[in-house]
């Protein structure tokens, strides 16, 4: 039972994921118009009460699946692109850190005692109203925001390799320090950094709707989920579809990555398999 | 142990000190507020300038940034740029309803995750247990105001039981503490979870178990305890997440919290404010953190002796 549960995380995961990741691909021909062709003549029309529009309208007449599948794009991109800088940078600085001790490491850790002590929320909405919001600004944002999490994770890995015999072989025959982080030290070290990015892919996805949700994120003009929400705040009392299926289309992508970064964790740990 | 106290002090001062550095740094950035001020009215480079002087903003950054740490050691904040109150004073509003939201939301996340945490660690691998590991992921998968924003619908609009905003009684505490607890539980309910599978297989609990105690003895006296130094230092670890999520959740009900001072701050670029606010929080955040260190000593009297 307890197999056949874990793959079915993972079915569910890689089935919820690949969706999503299908459909933000496949939207300029799904939906050449970007989710942006208004009918005024048909603003926040139910769902399911017509076929043009099966979730429905939303308050300038757009429609709903439409900008709910484009709005995958935003999201994605953020998530996966944020991930990706803050990994290469906490990897990078955790790797020296860890091998080479001293001030730098020291630094380093009290640097990350920092930021863990900021709201991000709140750090994030300050520089956003000095920088203006973007997409690229908000990705950087991020990748400076958690590259600590990659360094103090990569940096424990190193501490206890740097000790095992194949590390300390690889030394005595005389390989190079370069040669000894990345190609043995790292490939032992990043499993857990790879279940970490799955899951910050996630919350990064989450990040980026409150902070859009919050007007401090992407710009209004291009549909994106958190944007959507703003717009289904205000029609809460009159359309409650503006502001569910957006939701539930995050819902259903942060579940798929959730269940992913988990299974992964699971079956990059054989430890923690016997445990949980 | 106490040396290990004295170092886990002094960098939280450090931390702090750090902190309001960036922040005092930051704000300064944020845009002129003089310019804020005098909206898009006509005024000359004259009146501009008054204006900064007036505020203290022509004075260089490091004397601004020393009269801020030295005011917010004696109490005094400065004056909001906008109407002119006191900080000190809106801090004096807002800290507590932030403080008692993220409490309320805490007691009650963890009122509900203990006992499901437990529940599924014993019926490890049966429904219960799938149950909760999938409602829990479910519970990581919304964005926290969305949770708040389907409450609304359903307990403000439809059902009309709740207020849907505002701070009138204890009512309105109800819609922003569940969102906050609903999220906070969902992750915490992993952790209860699988430090408690770690303890049962203690042979201690096995003793226990042979004494003959009943059930719920040892789970909830014997084994509880050994989970609750893995527990706290996740609620520590997760403290500044949870601060963050209080933020935006005051925001969508309009909980006039340390959230919604900020938000308003930031949009006026008030800066004495917007500083304070996060200077508050991150303090708030330290000190937890600290506290939790200290703890530590009580919960577990190994570590006394360290």
């Amino acid at each position: 039972m307890a197999r056949r549960f874990r793959s079915l995380e993972f079915i569910l995961g890689a089935a919820l994921t690949l969706l999503v990741v299908v459909l933000a691909l496949l939207t300029p021909w799904l939906f050449p118009d970007g989710g942006e062709a208004m009918d005024l003549s048909a603003r926040l029309i139910a769902p399911g009460l017509n076929w043009a529009h099966p979730l429905g309208t939303d308050p300038i007449g757009r429609d709903l699946l439409a900008r709910v599948v484009v709005g995958a794009r935003v999201s994605l991109t953020v998530g996966v692109v944020s991930v990706a800088g803050g990994m290469v940078m906490g990897t990078l600085a955790g790797l020296f850190a860890g091998f080479y001790r001293g001030i730098w490491d020291m630094v380093l850790m009290r640097w990350a005692d920092v930021q863990l002590a900021l709201p991000f929320i709140l750090v994030a909405i300050t520089f956003t109203a000095i920088l203006g919001a973007d997409e690229w600004k908000m990705i950087g944002f991020m990748a400076i925001t958690q590259w600590v999490q990659y360094a103090r994770l990569i940096r424990s890995s190193v501490l206890t390799l740097r000790e095992r015999e194949f590390v300390q072989a690889a030394e005595a025959i005389g390989v190079r320090n370069i040669a000894i982080l990345f190609r043995h030290i790292l490939p032992n070290a990043i499993g857990p950094v790879v279940v970490l990015m799955t899951l910050n892919i996630a919350n990064n996805i989450l990040l980026e709707s409150s902070l859009t949700f919050l007007g401090a994120g992407i710009d209004p003009m291009i549909p994106s989920w958190g944007g959507m929400l703003s717009d289904g705040r205000s029609y809460l009392q009159t359309a409650w579809w503006v502001g569910v299926f957006p939701g539930l289309a995050i819902m259903l992508t942060v579940l798929g990555l959730n269940l992913l970064g988990d299974w992964l964790r699971d079956f990059l740990d054989p430890n923690a398999k016997a445990t949980s | 142990m106490t040396g290990f106290l004295v170092r886990r002090f002094a960098i939280s001062i450090f931390v702090v000190l750090v902190v309001t550095l960036l922040v005092a740094w930051a704000v300064r950035l944020s845009g002129d507020p003089a310019v804020m001020l005098t909206g898009a009215g006509n005024v000359t480079a004259q009146d501009l300038a008054n204006i900064r002087q007036g505020l203290g903003l022509d004075r260089p950054f490091y004397v601004q940034y020393l009269s801020f740490v030295g005011g917010m050691l004696t109490g005094d904040m400065g004056r909001s740029f906008m109407g002119g109150s006191s900080v000190a004073r809106l801090v004096g509003h807002a800290l507590p309803l932030t403080v008692l939201l993220t409490f309320v939301s805490l007691g009650l996340a963890l009122l509900a995750s203990i006992p499901l945490g437990v529940h599924a660690a014993v019926n490890r691998g049966r429904l219960a247990d799938q149950a909760i590991r999938i409602l829990s992921l479910v519970g990581l998968s919304f964005p926290n105001f969305w949770l708040a924003l389907m409450l609304v619908l359903v307990f403000g609009v439809a059902l009309g039981w709740l207020p849907p905003s505002g701070a009138e009684g204890p009512s309105s505490l109800v819609m922003p503490a569940v969102t906050i607890a609903v999220i906070l539980t969902a992750s915490t309910v992993r952790l209860v979870r699988t430090t408690m599978l770690e303890t049962l297989s203690a042979q201690y609990i096995m003793v226990a178990r042979a004494k003959g105690l009943r059930e719920w003895v040892v789970l909830y006296r014997h084994a509880l305890r050994n989970c609750a130094v893995p527990l706290i230092t996740y609620i520590g670890l997760q403290f500044g997440g949870l601060i963050g999520g209080v933020v935006v959740v005051e925001r969508v009900f309009n909980w006039p919290g340390m959230g919604s001072l900020a938000f308003d701050a930031v949009a006026s670029r008030d800066y004495p404010v917007l500083q304070a606010c996060v200077t508050v929080l991150a303090v708030m955040i330290v000190g937890i953190n600290l506290a939790i260190d200290i703890g530590y000593g009580v919960i577990d009297p190994r570590m006394r002796n360290r």
